[in-house]
């Protein structure tokens, strides 16, 4: 139906040309050229001096933190995010539009915030900072806090991504499945989990790439101690103040790596849900 | 295996989707819920499946095969179901969808590999499908895909078969084809089975015995002669196909209206004065070109429609009352009726109510 009609050009040849300049000078003047940049300034003192800024025991510790920070956020993400859109999308309870609302929260507050609210908790003087610190528990200022921060910040990526699926595929599949005899685990495991997984994987890059470069909140409860609560962004941070540009570009372009391999495997998600819905849109017209 | 409903009532949050209602299907018959959207045919199926919870009650049971199922998890409740969306595994192939009760039944009691695969074969081959084992639910058609559903609903051998407007999301020409073909596969496997429906020229063709159903309760239960030649009540009458309603009265005894008198003396006694429904189908109607001894309303055509198995005339009665009548093409041609002609129409067969109670049933 889209495929065959034909694009046909309404607007005056002048307004075309403007709207595509000021499309192409945004993309160019605050996309292009800063990753632009930030490549040639991470090689400004030659290759050797960018591998030896990436293999510096500082930069590999805040690359570590930073990977384990990622996958126990997904970890968590992943568990809560699944469990919630199941809830909203196929029961009906008291409190769901709060709950929609509070995943949400998130998005709404700004991430240094979010670090507050931890140090505030789980702080030296916070409610629970002295309890824990008595059981040998430190939360702030050190990995507990900045996964903790990681997970509030990006919270609401997966179940984003679930919850409108899930509500438009409805629940009769499921009903089905139990008529026939299967279990709510078998359920879940067979009929719902194959139905959402492309979606979910699509959630799990866009939570990855937030968790990664998420600088804020973590700020607030990281501490800087370099080799032990730096991630990536910090450490990057920490090498721009000390006037050391180069190495901190280095470590910057080591960022827009990971953001780039993330961006590869969502065009190439996208391309595959692009994939697998046309038959079904194509079989429901005819 | 016999299906019991008792006293069954189900109320959401702003009304009553069923008011006490009890069904009885005996065995191997094939019953359809009939009736207008929102009175709870549907609810009353889902019921039955366990999909919906009835209101609390100490006297709501449903029976199948004279044990309670009221409170057995739907899984183990061997309910064959049919979906008026389908509800196929769309992330399945055809011959997966089908096989999915057997693989999911308990270690112990699921069929070997090659069992499984016989099975499945069977079902296809009873489905016309064969060639599409190795496709998609997207890759079907609409017709293909209710049909490989209800292969699947028949694959865990169900004690009871539920249809919910199984056909409704088809065309015209399919539900008709899928309608004898779902006849023909009854008169086989005889599996007890209540169909959802809310079209009554589906209702009337495939069922044994239809359940008429408006605001939650059971307005009708017979055979489809029953209730289309006999209806108990004027919802009945309105629901099954298009009907003239005439506005009458009760005069000594006899329903008139106008100047014209429908049939016989009523049985019962009702009072003189009492305005009256008087029901009448629009093949119930004769055109005639002369008045006889006033038994006929004197009315003018306005319209006439050919096209079709019958011919539909339609005309205008001298009080105002719009009505239908069907002639054969053989009558059409011997009247040889003319727009703007004043005729007189004759009632034959009529059914008169008074205050929703039926007072008389009459072939003239």
């Amino acid at each position: 139906m889209a495929a065959s009609r034909e694009y046909r050009h309404t607007e005056p040849r002048w307004l075309r040309a403007t709207l595509t300049l000021i499309a192409v000078g945004f993309v160019g003047l605050l996309i292009v050229l800063p990753v632009i940049a930030v490549f040639t300034e991470a090689l400004r003192k030659g290759l050797s001096f960018y591998v030896q800024s990436i293999t510096d025991p500082l930069a590999l510790s805040a690359l570590r933190l930073t990977l384990l920070t990622a996958l126990a956020t997904l970890a968590a993400n992943l568990v809560f995010a699944v469990a919630a859109s199941w809830l909203i999308a196929k029961f009906s309870f008291p409190g769901k539009s709060l709950l929609l609302t509070l995943i949400d929260l998130p998005f709404a507050v700004s991430p240094v915030i979010a670090g507050l609210i931890f140090i505030l908790l789980f702080g030296a003087r916070g409610w629970f900072g002295a309890p824990l610190a008595r059981q040998g528990i430190q939360i702030v200022f050190a990995t507990p806090g900045i996964i903790l921060a990681t997970i509030f910040v990006t919270f609401p990526f997966i179940a984003r991504e679930l919850i409108p699926l899930m509500q438009q595929q409805g629940t009769e599949e499921e009903e089905a499945a139990i008529l026939l005899g299967a279990g709510a685990w078998q359920t879940f495991r067979r009929v719902t989990l194959p139905n959402i997984r492309w979606a979910l994987v699509y959630g799990i890059v866009l939570a990855n790439a937030r968790a990664m470069g998420e600088f804020g909140a973590v700020s607030v409860v990281s501490g800087h101690i370099r080799g032990r609560t730096n991630t990536l962004p910090l450490h990057v941070e920490i090498l721009y103040n000390e006037y050391n540009f180069a190495a901190a570009f280095a470590v910057a372009s080591l960022l827009a790596l990971l953001a780039v391999v993330t961006l590869v495997a969502k065009a190439a998600l996208e391309w595959r849900i692009r994939v697998e819905q046309r038959p079904a849109e194509a079989a429901q017209e005819a | 295996m016999a299906i019991d409903a008792r006293h069954v009532s189900k109320s959401f949050a702003h009304y009553d989707a069923l008011k006490d209602v009890s069904l009885r299907v005996e065995q191997g018959e094939l019953v359809a819920l009939l009736g207008p959207s929102g009175s709870g045919k549907t609810t009353l199926l889902r019921i039955i499946a366990g999909l919906d919870a009835p209101d609390d009650n100490p006297e709501t049971a449903v029976f199948v095969d004279g044990e309670d199922i009221s409170r057995k998890p739907v899984s183990e409740r061997r309910v064959g179901f049919v979906f008026q969306h389908y509800a196929l595994f769309r992330h399945m192939t055809v011959f997966e969808n089908i096989a999915f009760g057997l693989r999911v039944r308990p270690r112990k009691l699921r069929p070997a590999d090659s069992v499984i695969r016989s099975r499945v074969n069977e079902l296809l081959e009873l489905i016309q499908l064969g060639r599409w084992a190795a496709h998609y639910p997207s890759q079907l058609s609409g017709g293909q895909r209710q049909r490989v559903a209800l292969a699947r609903a028949l694959a865990i051998e169900p004690s009871i078969l539920l249809l919910d407007e199984p056909f409704g999301a088809l065309d015209a020409r399919v539900r008709q084809d899928l309608r004898r073909w779902l006849r023909n596969l009854h008169a086989k496997i005889h599996i007890t089975s209540v169909l959802v429906t809310h079209d009554q020229e589906e209702a009337l063709e495939v069922a044994d015995r239809i359940v008429i159903m408006n605001q939650g309760r059971i307005e009708q239960i017979g055979t489809p002669d029953d209730v289309f030649h006999h209806p108990a009540s004027e919802f009945v009458v309105t629901f099954l196909g298009n009907v003239n309603l005439f506005h009458g009265r009760v005069e000594s005894g006899r329903t008139v209206i106008g100047e014209v008198a429908v049939g016989q003396r009523h049985e019962s006694s009702v009072s003189d004065g009492k305005s009256a429904r008087v029901f009448v189908r629009p093949h119930e109607l004769e055109i005639e070109r002369q008045q006889l001894n006033g038994t006929s309303v004197p009315s003018r055509v306005v319209r006439i429609q050919s096209a079709g198995p019958v011919v539909r005339v339609e005309l205008t009665s001298d009080r105002g009352e719009a009505i239908t009548v069907e002639l054969t093409h053989d009558r059409y041609r011997d009247l040889s009726l003319r727009t703007g002609e004043e005729v007189f129409v004759k009632v034959r067969d009529a059914r008169v109510f008074v205050a929703d109670e039926i007072v008389g049933d009459y072939t003239i």
